[in-house]
């Protein structure tokens, strides 16, 4: 069974007479427990596939399944906790005069679940922070641990899926290390999916047993963790992203 | 006849303080480190104090900063000692500074091509027209491709990429003998980045002039400087080859070494930096 099926999915954009389409026609499917990589530059559509399946962008054309069932335009509430996203700048992405607490409790009273103090708790400490952290401003967290906070709204919902945004692209090194493990432990601890949308490959290839390489709206390319850790991809424009990852690449010879 | 072996910037014991209602914070801590005809890197988390050293080298420290040093000094000039309006002849000119974002650092309401022309007109008081073929031929060596139609465009109006070149036109148009780029290509997409940094390490190679590159990307540094100064919370803790990065030996390099998802050596769990309150001391 897959938990995610896309097929042909069109999302295009329109202001007056033009028109823009965004993401042309492009299909996959997701395995459970499997973590599936979109990766390409800056507006080749990879965040606008992210929105469409959260439900954020909602003038698409195509088919998609999400756990079975066939997503209309209108979803259930159920539908909608099913999947939740994960953002890139934690420091945008939490209301900054909202406590830790009171951001957690947003999702449980919009979809009125009860025990809440007690969900809040255990969502706190399954992404490592201590429950006294509710009583806290996002100015009052390091980048990290508002990240964590992120992490922790998105879970809160029991959701069977993460759609990840970049979660890591405005952290340091050291910081990222920790929230990719951290994402690792939660994907194996309760048997997450993930749709993770990066520009590195380094991450993508560390988290990711399939990756699906954007150009232009399309799929240019699906290739799995070995063969982009083996360097054996198919198109020009994947290994030109690897080798990018890698670092400077000199084009004159001596100095 | 310059000498080949004389720094263009030496720093010996540079500190950089801020008063703040709860004491001195100091950001930069007694760091002593040259620059000479090269490609240097600064490496640091944020926090480091590595853009803090990039203004303070153009004394564009804010007010209320207190800055500290035996030494630094730019060619001939005592940058301690030298006044505002000697700065000024040498911010721009002799030292220039590309930022991380074309879209913030460069002037809105004024066309890319009057911005450059305005280096050249105020540093060297040349005549318009002149200053208009001065900036053409320059976003010609950046490699875009139709100057005169660029020339008259806005910010807006140009990609991250192309504003990005522009900034380096701007920078190099007066001939400054050192360049501090402070994350010059981190607003840029992969392919874009290369194309960028192959205009910059050529430029820099074909004047033969000194260039600081701040940046928080290990394997960028690595790729692109010579040498590379690793600073922890303010603090320099190693100086290393740039080809001698893997072999670092400082536990808070490795530790950033560590942590870095890699392609080459694939590993299951990253290395969580462990931070030793040593290395902010001496």
């Amino acid at each position: 069974m897959t938990m995610i099926s896309v097929s042909n999915l069109a999302v295009s954009f329109s202001s007056g007479r033009a028109v823009k389409h965004v993401v042309k026609g492009i299909s996959f499917n997701v395995n459970p427990g499997e973590t599936f990589g979109l990766v390409g530059e800056s507006g080749c559509g990879k965040s606008t596939v992210l929105g469409a399946l959260a439900g954020r962008v909602k003038n698409w054309t195509g088919a998609f399944e999400i756990d079975g069932e066939a997503i209309v335009e209108k979803r259930s509430r159920q539908q909608l906790a099913k999947q939740q996203m994960v953002f890139q700048d934690p420091f945008g992405s939490l209301h900054p005069r909202h406590t830790v607490g009171r951001t957690l409790l947003e999702p449980l009273e919009i979809h009125g679940h009860d025990q809440r103090q007690e969900r809040v708790e255990a969502v706190l400490r399954d992404v490592g922070l201590p429950a006294r952290f509710r009583h806290r401003f996002p100015h009052q967290l390091s980048g990290g641990q508002r990240q964590r906070v992120a992490i922790a709204r998105a879970l809160i919902l029991k959701p069977r899926i993460l759609l990840l945004d970049e979660p890591t692209s405005a952290l340091d090194v050291s910081i990222q290390a920790e929230i990719l493990n951290l994402l690792k432990d939660l994907r194996e601890r309760e048997n997450l999916t993930y749709i993770l949308v990066s520009h590195d490959m380094a991450v993508v290839a560390h988290l990711c047993n399939r990756v699906a390489v954007m150009q232009d709206g399309v799929f240019v390319e699906i290739a799995t963790r070995e063969q982009l850790l083996a360097g054996k991809v198919a198109h020009k424009y994947t290994q030109t992203l690897l080798d990018g990852s890698r670092g400077y690449v000199p084009t004159r010879k001596g100095r | 006849m310059p000498d080949l072996f004389q720094p263009i910037l030496s720093v010996k014991n540079l500190s950089v303080q801020f008063p703040t209602l709860s004491g001195v914070v100091t950001a930069v801590k007694n760091i002593s480190f040259d620059v000479g005809r090269e490609k240097v890197g600064i490496i640091g988390e944020s926090g480091s104090g590595k853009s803090t050293t990039g203004r303070a080298i153009m004394r564009l420290q804010p007010a209320n900063a207190r800055l500290v040093a035996d030494e630094l000094r730019f060619e001939k000039v005592d940058l301690l000692a030298a006044s505002e309006a000697e700065m000024r002849a040498i911010r721009g000119r002799r030292i220039s500074m590309i930022l991380q974002d074309p879209k913030y650092s460069l002037n809105p309401v004024m066309t890319v091509g009057e911005q450059i022309s305005e280096t050249v007109i105020l540093h060297e008081r040349i005549g318009r027209r002149e200053a208009r073929q001065r900036t053409l031929a320059m976003l010609e060596r950046v490699n875009i491709r139709d100057p005169e139609r660029v020339f008259d465009l806005y910010p807006h109006e140009v990609s991250g990429g192309m504003g990005q070149r522009i900034m380096i036109s701007m920078m190099l148009i007066s001939a400054p003998s050192l360049i501090i780029a402070d994350e010059p290509t981190s607003a840029l997409d992969v392919t874009v980045r290369q194309q960028v940094l192959t205009i910059l390490d050529d430029l820099i190679v074909e004047r033969d002039i000194g260039l600081i590159f701040i940046s928080h990307d290990l394997n960028l540094v690595k790729s692109f400087c010579d040498r590379v100064i690793i600073m922890y919370a303010g603090r320099i803790v190693e100086t290393l080859d740039a080809s001698c990065l893997e072999a670092a030996k400082h536990p808070y390099t490795r530790g950033l070494l560590e942590a870095l998802p890699s392609l080459d050596h694939p590993k299951d769990r990253l290395q969580v930096l462990r931070r030793d309150a040593s290395w902010a001391e001496a």
